[in-house]
């Protein structure tokens, strides 16, 4: 019976081991996809006989966006790969912490620009541009949604890093 | 282990002090962050064209809520000094209050999530008063700063004191997960210093 409940215990162990690595990944994917779909995004316009081209250079917040995410990225990659006895899981709690801020602030500071130039603001006379550059806006809106799909994920692994490194039996009254 | 140590020195009498001065800090900047930037707003008159001899004037007003990244600005640092002032709460008249193992995760929890909150407000006002203050050439977007100084005075001392809110919120919450390395001891003004392993 003692052999049975060990075999138990390392087969959860395992399943959690496994579920972490799945979420890594999938944070990883989520962010590097984000990275790819914003910086591949431009398009040519023209219209009166001047033509203008939209890249994602053009505003300061979609630059932080791609390196924020890109950080993101090379730190999942890498973390992907850290021996389960090593000591720097307690590090890495940390680490998820700030990259999660930093997922946040760049999501939030695009979506902030994206929203400007999709509906203009009527009270300091910025006219919107989606209108003019659609498919540069397409792409804008799924990077964005990749960046949000990253964040949650860093949400759950931060929570399961957290749960990794602290005594698993913490919510036990004892 | 240099871990340990930091455990003990979370769960030690001094160390709690610290954090409650923290705490203080980051209430009194995020506060005043949301109420520098909702009180912000100006009005000012331009002349905008002439007819023969007179000159039409038109007044436009400067306020925050004209931009959702400032409505959401405020929002955010409300909530997190919210927080912060429930948790200075609990530590100074929370005395008798044992903190089992799930309140101190929740604690911890808490403080992550408003952490990334402030982090996110701050930054998406920056972006937006960057925009402002230098317009941007390909979408022809103009600036107001040299016509709106003062809003945009006050929008800058507001995003001063809410990024030094994200600063303390990041060494509150380092603080508060380093406490929950060692449960089942509590952070309180009141109690006695036997507690003190």
């Amino acid at each position: 019976k003692l052999k049975s409940t060990l075999i138990e215990r390392s087969m959860v162990k395992l399943t959690k081991r496994i579920g972490g690595l799945v979420l890594r990944l999938a944070a990883f994917g989520a962010a590097l996809a984000a990275v790819v779909v914003m910086v591949t995004s431009h398009e040519r316009a023209s219209f009166f006989a001047v033509s203008l081209e939209a890249k994602y250079t053009d505003m300061a917040s979609f630059k932080y966006f791609v390196i924020a995410n890109a950080v993101v990225t090379v730190y999942s990659f890498l973390v992907l790969f850290l021996p389960k006895e090593s000591l720097l899981w307690k590090f890495v709690v940390v680490l998820d912490l700030v990259m999660t801020m930093l997922l946040t602030s760049s999501l939030s500071a695009a979506l902030a620009v994206a929203q400007v130039g999709k509906k203009g603001n009527a009270n300091a006379g910025w006219l919107p541009i989606c209108g003019q550059v659609p498919k540069f806006c397409d792409q804008i809106t799924g990077a964005l949604i990749a960046g949000f799909v990253a964040l949650v994920l860093y949400v759950f692994l931060l929570l399961y890093s957290l749960h990794s490194v602290v005594d698993p039996f913490l919510l036990q009254k004892s | 282990m240099a871990v340990s140590k930091l455990a003990l020195a979370a769960t030690s009498g001094k160390n709690c002090k610290v954090l409650l001065g923290l705490r203080l800090l980051a209430f009194s900047a995020t506060l005043s962050a949301a109420i520098v930037m909702g009180l912000n707003k100006e009005t000012k008159t331009f002349v905008v064209g002439q007819v023969g001899n007179t000159p039409i004037k038109a007044t436009f007003t400067a306020k925050f809520d004209h931009t959702p990244a400032f409505v959401f600005f405020v929002v955010a640092n409300a909530m997190v000094s919210f927080h912060n002032l429930l948790m200075i709460g609990l530590q100074i008249f929370g005395g008798e209050i044992e903190f089992t193992g799930f309140r101190l995760l929740s604690v911890a929890i808490l403080d992550m999530l408003n952490v990334t909150l402030i982090s996110a407000a701050a930054n998406a006002a920056a972006f937006m008063a960057e925009v402002g203050k230098n317009g941007n050439k390909h979408a022809r977007w103009e600036k107001i700063c040299d016509r709106f100084a003062t809003y945009c005075d006050h929008g800058a001392g507001a995003l001063i004191a809410a990024f030094a809110g994200v600063i303390l919120m990041l060494i509150i919450s380092a603080v508060s997960i380093s406490r929950l390395v060692q449960p089942n001891k509590y952070c309180s003004t009141t109690a006695s210093p036997s507690v003190v392993p």
